[in-house]
């Protein structure tokens, strides 16, 4: 058994602990906004926050976690549902296509903005160099995180 | 007008559907709807799909909560169609957008609107939709008038609920219903909202389901859940010619107590409850399995120069008219665009169940009654005992290997009856395995004569199908390809989406179009846009030599040679935009023009860039003014226009599948590279309305253009001409 501390609720899972941390999330927690995408650590789609720094959840076995605390996006809201404010922004530039690579684009955006409070704009493309989008919403995921910083 | 009431059937009315408090809601009906086949066209004429599927409640009906579903047969694959279908719905209802729900493509409630592709659904499915609403809106008020005793044009709707002119009478549209659905069918006329009046339709709307997403709730096929669901991973070699070394019996020994082997032919699976045991599993096996073929032919290094002896049937799709040649200056290119992936962010997946002689399959795929038909011939069952329900998929950009992976759970569901199984591509396999879009290589010698006129273009095209879509032949499925008793894909698919756009737009006296059908060696199908992007290119670039020649201004030697006023008039406006734009040293500007399938919406583009001493091109903005008729709504159709230009800067910098014979070799995102951020450029779009017109779809519009208004930048900055994709451009100093 290992403990979990995710979205500031202390969870047990009986996962193997080479499990990384996606499937544990989605499977086990019902934890559904980081996204399978390759598995490999190279797309973004499945990020989360680990003591505040982006980690990329398929890779990264639930063991290694120990006492840090796990952020995912249901984390960002608060309790009472209310949208933290890059989601409000994303929701307010409608920054997604699809939106498969949203819960990343954001989780890498709270990232940013918790070190960098006001970034330049080659920092905020720094910043989300890791994160693939396929159809193109990058232009609007830009205005998203400029809002937030508003 | 006459009097809709009395044309209603009393028999044969169904009852409301039940609200479950749930995003899915139940449907009275458990056997699949059959749809009437084609009716006659009639002068007067409702929308097509509507022809097909005239029934009211195919459409739409009412909650007892005094809302309204709307039906479609399209799916949401990020462009934004259920957003356009709420606009409209609620528009024509007259009701409040969050009054209106959409409901997404199922076989057992929706309408068959054939596959979401084509820059087809608002044209399509919303004006459909259109005539729907507004002719419930007038049978809503006949039902309530003829109760009251007055004419229809005596009540009115409002927001859900029907009043009389004096007010005095009021009635819910629910009420009205008397707990009924009305079984009335569609006919003309149609009395629409005027458009002036409209609130809802030609304003900016964020994307119905905006709110999930950023909130992180389950919306995604892969977040769908059931009891006792079972998780699969497949393995097959990388082509159905391929063999290997499946030894059934030593391979089940690497198997992990509880998860179970699945083997038809070349077709195997881990199956298994616990995901990653079965990921992990998957892992150990395919390491095991070793795939050979004999088959030597074709790499991606050889493509370009094998792509001539490689073709095959020859079609003169457009005979010159003109024989002799009337020359004046020559201009001439070989044009190449590799093998291109849609590359989904989301590997495919797909779940069914089969039980009790009912296959239920859940799939992101873009036509689920076509792939109803695919599943039907592949299992010899009926296709009424087939459900195939429509869910949200990552972005695709045309045929996806959503109906490859629906297929293979529906495969295993009938090996694992009465569960759920769930099947997942990995990264790799949606590389390896996707439909991927032709490479194409174009031939184009076109005449300029005397008086700057455009007198000979002819253009030779050479690429593979361009649509291999599933339908009632199974081996348009992947995996029945691969299973003991194989189906094979019978004929080659739509060939002549390779053409697409190889006839220019502009005023030319003699036109000639060849069209050679290449049989290449890997899996091909739809890609955004089909053959137009190449083929655009070809003649953009050949546009803009021509126009350097004769010294004009790049859109001013477009508009000369174009008779239609609505090219013109984006080509202008976009002459405007940029005409104060200064290049810097190594910077250069690029137009290009395209009308999609020289029918549909037109789109002027320049593109702004720099290129390094090394090479790297920066891109630094692009301007697009596009006209697409009615528009529904401007910012889904800003976002498309953005997406499409900056997935087709992807493909015209990066992208080129490489493989051997028919293995696909670039496997992940690394092999693969796509356009990230630190190379996206500054937006100015330009939308010119035209609320009179037609809608014409936007969602490819602005990908033909693209790829020629970076390579004529390039050309700008440098004095380079680029006539391969992608750009490679050695040090340059």
């Amino acid at each position: 058994m290992i403990t979990l501390r995710i979205n500031g609720e202390e969870l047990i899972t009986s996962a193997s602990p080479d499990t990384p941390l996606l499937y544990v999330l989605r499977n086990e927690f019902q934890l559904f906004a980081a996204k399978f995408g390759c598995g490999m650590g190279q797309c973004g789609s499945c990020a989360v926050l680990i003591d505040g720094e982006i980690r990329y959840s398929c890779l990264l076995p639930v063991a290694a976690i120990g006492t840090k605390s796990v952020r995912t996006v249901e984390g960002l809201s608060t309790m009472e549902g209310d949208l933290h404010p890059v989601q409000q922004a994303f929701m307010e530039e409608n920054a997604a296509q699809c939106g498969y690579c949203t819960s990343g684009m954001m989780i890498a955006t709270v990232a940013l903005l918790e070190e960098i409070p006001q970034p330049e704009d080659e920092q905020i493309q720094a910043a989300l160099k890791g994160q693939l989008c396929r159809c193109g919403s990058h232009p609007r995921v830009m205005k998203a995180v400029k809002r937030a910083i508003l | 007008m006459k009097d809709l009431l009395k044309s209603l059937p009393i028999e044969g009315r169904r009852s409301f559907v039940k609200q479950l408090g749930t995003l899915m809601v139940s449907f009275p009906l458990t056997s699949p709807i059959l749809w009437p086949s084609y009716g006659p066209v009639q002068e007067e004429k409702l929308p097509r799909t509507l022809q097909r599927n005239p029934s009211l409640g195919a459409w739409l009906q009412v909650t007892e909560d005094n809302r309204v579903q709307v039906f479609t047969g399209k799916i949401e694959l990020g462009q934004s169609i259920k957003t356009v279908i709420r606009q409209v719905a609620a528009e024509e209802l007259s009701m409040e957008m969050e009054q209106v729900e959409v409901i997404m493509a199922n076989t057992a409630m929706t309408p068959n609107e054939g596959y979401t592709a084509g820059s087809g659904s608002v044209k399509g499915s919303a004006i459909a939709v259109r005539y729907a609403a507004a002719f419930a809106r007038m049978h809503l008020c006949s039902l309530a008038g003829n109760q009251w005793g007055l004419e229809r044009k005596d009540v009115h709707l409002d927001n859900g609920t029907i009043f009389s002119k004096d007010k005095k009478r009021s009635i819910s549209i629910a009420n009205v219903l008397g707990g009924q659905q009305s079984e009335v069918e569609v006919t003309m006329p149609i009395e629409l909202i005027p458009k002036r009046k409209y609130r809802f339709v030609g304003r900016p709307n964020v994307s119905y389901d905006i709110e999930q997403i950023v909130r992180g709730e389950p919306y995604f096929i892969q977040d769908l859940v059931f009891p006792q669901m079972l998780h699969a991973r497949i393995l097959r070699p990388p082509a159905p010619n391929w063999n290997g070394n499946i030894d059934v019996a030593k391979l089940k020994l690497l198997l992990p107590e509880g998860l179970e082997l699945f083997v038809d032919g070349k077709m195997l699976a881990i199956v298994g409850a616990d995901e990653y045991t079965v990921v992990k599993t998957h892992r150990r096996l395919d390491r095991e399995l070793k795939w050979h073929s004999d088959e030597v032919s074709v790499t991606d290094r050889t493509l370009s120069e094998k792509m001539k002896e490689m073709s095959t049937e020859e079609v003169e799709v457009i005979s010159p008219t003109v024989k002799e040649d009337l020359a004046g200056a020559t201009f001439e290119g070989t044009f190449f665009k590799p093998y291109i992936l849609h590359g989904a962010m989301g590997p495919a997946c797909g779940v069914a169940k089969f039980d009790m002689d009912l296959l239920e399959v859940w799939t992101h795929s873009q036509g689920v009654f076509p792939f109803r038909a695919a599943l039907a011939s592949l299992f010899s069952m009926p296709a009424e005992r087939i459900i195939v329900k429509g869910e949200a998929g990552a972005g695709c950009f045309g045929h996806s290997s959503a109906d490859d992976a629906a297929a293979d759970a529906a495969i295993l569901a009938h090996a694992f009856r009465g569960r759920h199984v769930r099947v997942q591509w990995t990264r790799q396999q949606e590389h390896q395995w996707e439909a991927m879009g032709s490479a194409i290589k174009i031939d184009v010698k076109a005449t300029l004569n005397d008086q700057g006129e455009i007198v000979t273009w002819e253009s030779e095209v050479r690429t593979d199908s361009h649509s291999t879509r599933p339908n009632k032949d199974p081996g348009t499925l992947l995996s029945a390809r691969y299973l003991s008793k194989p189906f094979y894909m019978k004929g080659k698919g739509y060939i002549r989406g390779g053409h697409r756009n190889a006839e220019p737009y502009y005023r030319i006296a003699s036109n000639k179009l060849v069209a050679h059908h290449f049989q290449g060696p890997l899996r091909v199908s739809s890609l955004r846009s089909l053959g137009a992007f190449a083929n655009v290119f070809a003649i953009e670039t050949i546009i803009d030599k021509m126009s350097r020649y004769l010294g004009e201004h790049p859109i001013d030697f477009r508009t000369k040679r174009l008779d239609d006023e609505r090219a013109i008039a984006v080509l202008e406006r976009l002459k405007e935009q940029t005409i104060n734009e200064k290049t810097a040293e190594r910077e250069g500007l690029g137009y290009a023009f395209g009308r999609y399938k020289n029918t549909d919406g037109y789109c002027a583009l320049a593109t702004k860039l720099s290129v390094s001493v090394n090479g790297d091109v920066t891109l630094i903005k692009c301007w697009a003014v596009v006209d697409v008729g009615e528009v529904m709504n401007p910012l889904g159709l800003e976002m498309q226009v953005e997406g499409a230009i900056l997935q087709a800067c992807s493909w015209t910098l990066k992208e080129s599948v490489t493989f051997e014979g028919n293995a696909v070799s670039c496997a992940d995102w690394n092999a693969y590279p796509i356009l990230r951020f630190g190379n996206v450029p500054d937006f100015d779009i330009t939308i010119l309305d035209q609320p009179q017109e037609q809608p014409l779809g936007g969602g490819e519009l602005a990908t033909p253009p693209t790829p020629a208004s970076i390579t004529n930048a390039i050309f700008d900055a440098l004095g380079l001409r680029i006539y391969s994709l992608p750009v490679k451009i050695q040090s340059h100093p």
